[in-house]
């Protein structure tokens, strides 16, 4: 009896591997294939806030105090160029503005990014302070270089001249306020 | 510099010590082949706040108390 048993479980195992295997080799190559690919990028709010506050404090630390309070009440950071006369506006994920130091006319639009696709699943685009700060790093250390590397565009391809005007404005003031109060 | 993270220590060492050198060169020289631009915070003489772009180890200077590497430059 035992052993009749044994057979008829015997045979049920043989006919179950013949019936099921190739399903179980397919699930089985899905989910390697699964495992090899890079994960998709999801948004996280959590490790987006996360990385800016950390984004931000290495901008402060690089940058200084005076542009970083600049950046902070004004949302972007003036540098002045290399041949003097001129200077530029550095926004988050937007162009950068060249502007004339004295009259205040835009001069050109720079397009440019920071893409890092190393990482997948965290995205390509750096926290925005950190995007000001490659601006930024690179205007200073190698102002041509970055130049060369932008697409340049008449004022108002991508930002609103009308904005940037009132940011040169709001920007005169609040140095204003800061010398009167340094005063 | 990375999307989702903010910055993140790669290495760390006193450049006059034979083996942290190595450790650091060794990051500095795979950070560049990854295509990654490196710069150097500092201040000039008038305490003006700069950066100098370095693209070797050489140039970076001895007292320098970090590199900075974030991605390089793309038209957009």
């Amino acid at each position: 009896m035992p052993v009749l048993a044994a057979a008829i479980v015997l045979a049920l195992a043989c006919l179950g591997a013949v019936a099921f295997t190739p399903d179980l080799r397919r699930a089985l190559r899905r989910r390697r294939a699964r495992l090899g690919r890079p994960r998709p990028y999801t948004f996280d709010p959590g490790r987006e806030r996360r990385a800016e506050v950390k984004a931000r404090r290495l901008l402060r630390s690089v940058v200084g105090e005076d542009a970083f309070a600049m950046y902070s009440e004004l949302g972007f950071i003036r540098v002045g160029g290399g041949h003097g006369g001129y200077g530029y506006l550095l926004y988050p994920h937007r162009s950068i503005i060249a502007f004339d130091q004295r009259s205040g006319a835009l001069l050109n639009e720079y397009c440019v990014g920071f893409p890092d696709s190393s990482d997948p699943a965290s995205g390509s685009r750096l926290p925005d302070s950190d995007d000001v700060l490659a601006k930024w790093m690179a205007l200073r250390g190698d102002e041509r270089r970055l130049i060369a590397d932008a697409n340049m565009h008449l004022p108002g391809r991508h930002v609103d001249p009308g904005q940037v005007q009132r940011d040169l404005l709001r920007l005169r003031a609040w140095e204003g306020q800061r010398r009167r109060a340094a005063q | 510099m990375k999307p989702g993270h903010g910055d993140v220590l790669l290495a760390e060492g006193d450049v006059e010590l034979a083996e942290d050198e190595r450790r650091l060169v060794e990051e500095f020289r795979c950070q560049l082949d990854q295509g990654m631009w490196a710069a150097v915070p500092g201040s000039d003489a008038g305490g003006r706040h700069e950066a100098a772009m370095v693209r070797s180890f050489e140039e970076i200077p001895r007292d320098a108390e970090r590199v900075i590497f974030f991605p390089r430059a793309a038209g957009g």
